[in-house]
């Protein structure tokens, strides 16, 4: 109900073209009524008499109940199931806004096949709620509220008759749909467990063949299959009955017309023409009946669905601005952790243990050590990635959290450790999240990067295409375009995080001396397992276990024949070991 | 760029025609089932039939009760009636039964032959194709078809009997007035040809672009990091709107043909009425005492007779969409279906016992694609209980030579013997089933401790099982475990750690009993206590038979027979240890760089892997 009373305000904008939908659904219907009464009218002819025009006349009288009912109908799919469209829009909008914004941890939680399902599913099912299901749940109503009355004014007893046996279509709707449901869900929950074995031995295929497995695996997807067919039988013998059970019941209805109709019609109290209207009448019921059972079907459904939505539209970004934060003044790049303890969960062990250090705006610092040393955490915490506790990182001397994210960012330029691409031209990609972009811009980050060869490379230069329907890029195509990219905004402080691993030392030693000169007077944050990306740096901290284990100048570090210099003789035998 | 394009236009390409050879291989499948399907469709022969006599009631009640205004006989007639409802009440109850459950049937049949045959593939199959997109065709391709059963077929085929039979009676009824009614009929098929095209196009717009809104969505969801840091959050949502709102049109563009359509129906059947009103009441006037024209029942028979025969018009209209989409699905299947599998058992093979275990590479060349050779002129020999430690950089190639020795790739030139019998000419299942191999990453099913280690060879025992896992001593942890043998390994081993998860591996080859093994070791270190039990493991399981390692580990290296030193895909040294070392050499360096100082192994966090 809540999720409902959430979902109420996506119509809101759309008050009038609800309300002028819903005025189309019962003129529609109204006019629809006529025509009933015009054929029993036609009939009730006095056949010896008539004439030719007044035989036009009907059949012209029912061409315009029609043109006006079907205008009407035309009216009523256009402005409902567009305004659906629009609310369908509007969800998918707030959907993703929200997830935009969401931190690292929040996809570290939700998978994004689930995040997914609930983008397209669900979403669709919950647009059946705000179009479809309301329409044909006016129209059923419509039809019942308008005709009963009609219906009871020719004849009451005749009315009374019918309408004991026609709720038990909707009943018989209700009662099979409620089985129906029960069954699916069954069916649907064996359908993940035999996805979730098929997909198993897909990814598993190499353990499947070295142990020849085949027979057993292909023995064990026949029961599940045989399985799964067979809940899906037990849905059939329930649907099997549901659907003529109702074509019964209708028949019955038009039984008894006869039955009780003649009677009437015999002894004078119906006319011929009303035993008519009756018949029709009845024709016109039974795909409103039958909708009933439909719409319930989109109801519980749709509203499941809002729920799944609702459940994700609830969770508030972790990282956001906090209340009352205003724009800073611009960022010069001086970074300071104060005994900063960092853990992605309460009950972690940290990842960062009592880090302390000044970098000055303007410095170029390092950090080496081995994987899980905490590197990455620390170029992670300066965008606010994740967020460092309160007091232990300040940036120009102002705790992190006092800049709005905004400002912060856009001071930034971050180079992950894993590229993100996006499907767009290398120029879009290069420029991406910057408002206005110069050609000349992008060229001069492309070439920077050392990208512009392999660009002009490219079948549309800087226009084509990347991914799976463009170009694909080697990783350190990638890499450098993602240098190019944080390049561009010409940050004040710039984060490589392992960002030159898959570039060949010849080209890192050319970007790096081209960032040198670009980062002059701006700080630069490296984290790398390469002693040749590190070793110009003005202060190199060697990270153990979260802590820093020991921080100089590349000099400094090899002299103190530590950790770090252990690491550099042995990427001097690695780099002899490749040249051989 | 040229293929990927291509490939994704020859996606789209093939619902654009309704493919009759994709009808009559579907028609293959309904063969076995011949039997259920006579019956039912001689039910949805009655039944239509039956159907169509409910006017007929509504005439006799009208012309021999109201107009002359007697009861006599009435009794008979509702009882009729309701005879007929009950009828179809039964019929249409077997029908759907017998239909449906054809239905699925042959869907289990379609995913079974699907599944065999994907078991069937060969490995470079998986490479190429992910494994999202072979979900699609054992499910919702698959799913797609069902429709096509369950719904489109029977009804469709209800629909084309009612019409014939709505016609026939009325054209036995009144030749004249049913030739007046059916003018209605071209309107009808061009109304109906209309919205098909319309709608079609429309459907295809749709298509294409939430596919876009999907692709862009799991990317910015992906990519939500590189959003937010580059502060393209209201960007994205720019462009986001853009393809939404371009998704939204197309959507209502395509409301205008449904909107247009059904009123149009309607009004159709409203001037089939009007036509019957004035031509059937012309009919009528003309009676005389003496000679009938049209009685008045039938002609109120005449306007439920044209209306229903607009519902299956109408219908047949609404089923092409689960038409097309199981054109589509189909095709896809047996496109899967019918790729030709490169890798399999020779006709006549001339291996197929358990081998001793002797392994010769003759100038093996071989590369995943084209022609970026992997391995370059690799030779080499094995002799039956003889180790064998692989060693070099990431790259060299040392997991290929294990991929070859299972055959799950050919080579391209050259050969590779077992037993002296080159492995083309082996019983593909004999082959494998000669090596147990333990992967770096363990791969667990969902299933018990002990179905994992006995996996689908019903011959090994409980106590087997249970001696292999004590074997390698991970009898312990498994014993800990609630339920022990009998626990449930849940989403591929989670819960379990690293060690112990290599610990089953061991013990499921140990319980297999090969003649070769083949270690991929895992480079992840593991506590301590763990990694003492593991090598134990290792030696165990290594003894008495022909093993290939992997090796990361030193005592693994130290150990074995011989050590292979591979560099870009050639054999740079080999000898053992001790020889190896002398040379200093390619080995030398290699053992100084990762071995030296074993406090220097790399250590795996999961967490900064992620980030």
């Amino acid at each position: 109900m809540d999720d409902l009373r959430k979902f109420a305000r996506y119509f809101r904008r759309y008050k009038l073209q609800l309300t002028i939908g819903i005025a189309c659904i019962f003129g529609s219907v109204v006019a629809g009524l006529f025509i009933p009464l015009i054929v029993g009218q036609a009939v009730d002819e006095n056949w010896t008499q008539v004439s030719w025009t007044k035989l036009t006349m009907s059949a012209a009288e029912v061409i315009a109940a029609s043109v006006i009912s079907g205008g009407f109908l035309f009216l009523q799919r256009r402005i409902l199931i567009g305004m659906s469209r629009n609310i369908e829009y509007d969800l998918r909008k707030d959907f993703y806004d929200h997830l935009v914004n969401q931190p690292l941890s929040f996809f570290h939680e939700h998978r994004i096949g689930d995040l997914m399902a609930r983008a397209t599913n669900d979403l669709s099912a919950v647009r059946q709620l705000a179009g479809p299901m309301i329409m044909y749940t006016l129209q059923t109503v419509f039809v019942v509220v308008l005709v009963l009355p009609l219906m009871f004014i020719l004849n009451w007893w005749l009315t009374l008759l019918l309408f004991l046996t026609m709720p038990l279509v909707s009943l018989t709707v209700k009662f099979f749909g409620q089985q129906v449901h029960t069954r699916f869900e069954k069916i649907q929950e064996f359908f993940a467990q035999i996805t979730a074995r098929a997909q198993e031995n897909f990814t598993g295929v190499r353990v499947v063949r070295a142990y020849a497995q085949e027979d057993a695996e292909m023995a064990a997807f026949n029961n599940l299959n045989r399985e799964y067919a067979e809940r899906n039988l037990s849905l059939v013998r329930v649907d099997a009955l549901m659907r003529p059970l109702m074509t019964f019941l209708i028949g019955v209805g038009f039984v008894l017309i006869i039955w009780a109709g003649v009677p009437l019609a015999v002894r004078g109290e119906i006319t011929v023409g009303e035993f008519t209207v009756f018949n029709m009448y009845l024709t016109r019921l039974i795909w409103p009946l039958i909708a009933l059972g439909y719409v319930v079907n989109l109801y519980q459904r749709g509203t499941a669905s809002l729920k799944r939505i609702n459940s994700i539209l609830t969770v508030a970004p972790a990282i956001a601005d906090e209340p009352g934060v205003t724009e800073q003044p611009p960022i010069k790049g001086k970074i300071e952790f104060r005994n900063l303890t960092f853990r992605y969960h309460p009950t972690d062990e940290p990842v960062l243990r009592d880090v302390n250090l000044k970098i000055p705006a303007g410095h170029t610092v390092a950090f080496v050590g081995r994987t899980g040393s905490g590197k990455s955490t620390i170029a992670n915490l300066i965008p606010r990635l994740v967020e460092a506790p309160e007091g232990t990182l300040f940036i120009d001397g102002v705790p992190i959290n006092r800049y709005p994210l905004k400002q912060l960012r856009s001071s930034i330029g971050y180079v992950p450790q894993e590229t993100f691409l996006f499907s767009d031209s290398v120029k879009g990609n290069i420029a991406f999240g910057v408002e206005k972009t110069e050609q000349a811009d992008v060229e001069w980050a492309a070439e920077i990067a050392g990208l512009s060869e392999d660009i002009s490379g490219f079948p549309d230069k800087f226009e084509a295409l990347v991914g799976e329907r463009g170009i694909t890029l080697s990783g350190g195509q990638k890499q450098r375009t993602a240098i190019a990219r944080a390049v561009l905004r010409e940050p004040r402080i710039l984060i490589l995080d392992d960002a030159l691993s898959s570039v060949d030392t010849y080209t890192e030693e050319r970007i790096l001396a081209q960032l040198r000169g670009v980062m002059r007077d701006r700080t630069s944050l490296i984290v790398s397992h390469r002693i040749s990306t590190v070793r110009e740096a003005d202060l190199i901290c060697v990270l153990d276990e979260g802590r820093i284990v020991e921080r100089g100048t590349h000099d400094e570090l090899i002299a103190l024949d530590g950790e770090y210099a252990d690491l550099y003789e042995r990427q001097l035998l690695e780099e002899e070991l490749a040249a051989t | 760029m040229a293929t990927a394009v291509k490939q994704f236009h020859e996606e789209e390409a093939i619902g654009k025609t309704y493919d009759f050879q994709v009808a009559r291989r579907l028609l293959r499948y309904l063969k076995p089932y011949v039997r259920q399907l006579i019956p039912a469709l001689l039910l949805t022969l009655a039944l239509n039939l039956l159907g169509v006599l409910q006017p007929k009631f509504t005439q006799y009640a009208i012309d021999w009760h109201i107009l002359p205004r007697q009861l006599d006989g009435l009794g008979f007639l509702v009882a009729l009636f309701f005879g007929t409802q009950l009828l179809r009440l039964v019929f249409s109850y077997f029908q759907a039964i017998l239909l449906n459950g054809v239905g699925q049937y042959v869907m289990f049949d379609m995913r079974k032959e699907l599944y065999d045959k994907l078991q069937h593939q060969e490995v470079a199959y998986y490479d190429r194709n992910p494994v999202g997109r072979i979900m699609t065709r054992l499910t919702s391709d698959v799913d797609a078809l069902n429709e096509l059963f369950t719904q489109g077929v029977t009804d469709l085929l209800g629909d084309l009997v009612m019409i014939v039979a709505i016609i026939s009676v009325m054209l036995w009824m009144d030749v004249k007035l049913t030739l007046v009614t059916l003018l209605t009929v071209p309107m009808l098929f061009a109304a109906t040809t209309w919205f098909r095209r319309g709608a079609r196009r429309g459907y295809d717009l749709v298509r294409t672009r939430i596919a876009r809104i999907n692709a862009f969505l799991q990317e910015h969801f992906a990519g939500a990091q590189t959003v937010q840091i580059f502060n393209a959050e209201e960007k994205s949502l720019r462009t986001f709107d853009r393809i939404n709102d371009e998704y939204r049109s197309a959507n209502i563009d395509t409301i205008f043909y449904y909107a247009v359509f059904f009123p149009l129906v309607d009004l159709i059947g409203a001037v089939g009425v009007a036509l019957i009103i004035w031509y059937g009441g012309y009919r009528v006037m003309q009676n005389t005492p003496e000679h009938t024209v049209l009685t008045l029942g039938a002609l109120v028979a005449f306007i439920q007779y044209s209306q229903a025969l607009f519902q299956p018009i109408r219908d047949i209209s609404d089923k092409y969409n689960v038409l097309q989409a199981a054109v589509v699905a189909s095709h896809r299947i047996f496109k899967t279906l019918d790729l030709p599998i490169a890798i399999v058992t020779p006709e006549k093979p001339l291996k197929k016992e358990r081998a001793r275990g002797r392994i010769e590479f003759q100038n093996v060349w071989f590369a995943y694609k084209d022609e970026d050779w992997v391995l370059k002129d690799v030779s080499f020999t094995v002799e039956p209980g003889q180790s064998i430690a692989l060693v070099g950089h990431t790259g060299s190639g040392k997991t290929t030579i294990t991929n070859l020795l299972m055959r799950f790739y050919d080579i391209q030139r050259g050969r590779i013997l077992l037993d002296d019998v080159d492995l083309r000419e082996w019983d593909l299942k004999a082959l494998r089933e000669n090596f147990a191999v333990v992967l770096q990453e363990v791969f667990l099913f969902s299933g018990t401790i002990e179905g994992n280690i006995r996996l689908g060879r019903d011959e090994i025992t409980e106590e087997r099982v249970r001696w292999a896992a004590r074997e390698v001593h991970a009898d312990g942890f498994i014993n800990r475990l609630k339920g022990g043998y009998e626990a449930e390994v849940r989403e591929r081993g989670a819960g379990l750690s690293v060690g112990q998860k290599q610990l089953i591996s061991f013990a499921r080859a140990l319980a297999f009993d090969p003649a070769l093994l083949i270690l991929d070791e895992a480079t992840s270190s593991i506590d301590t206590e763990t990694e003492q039990l593991i090598q134990r493991a290792i030696e165990r399981v290594m003894r008495d038979r022909t093993s290939i390692v992997v090796a990361h580990r030193l005592s693994t290296i130290q150990n074995a027979d011989r050590i292979i030193v591979l560099h870009h895909g050639e054999i740079r040294e080999q000898g053992t240890h001790q020889e190896l070392l002398a040379q200093r050499g390619l080995y030398w360096k290699l053992y100084k760089l990762q071995y030296a100082d074993s406090s220097h192994r790399p250590i795996a966090d999961n967490r900064e892997a992620v980030t």
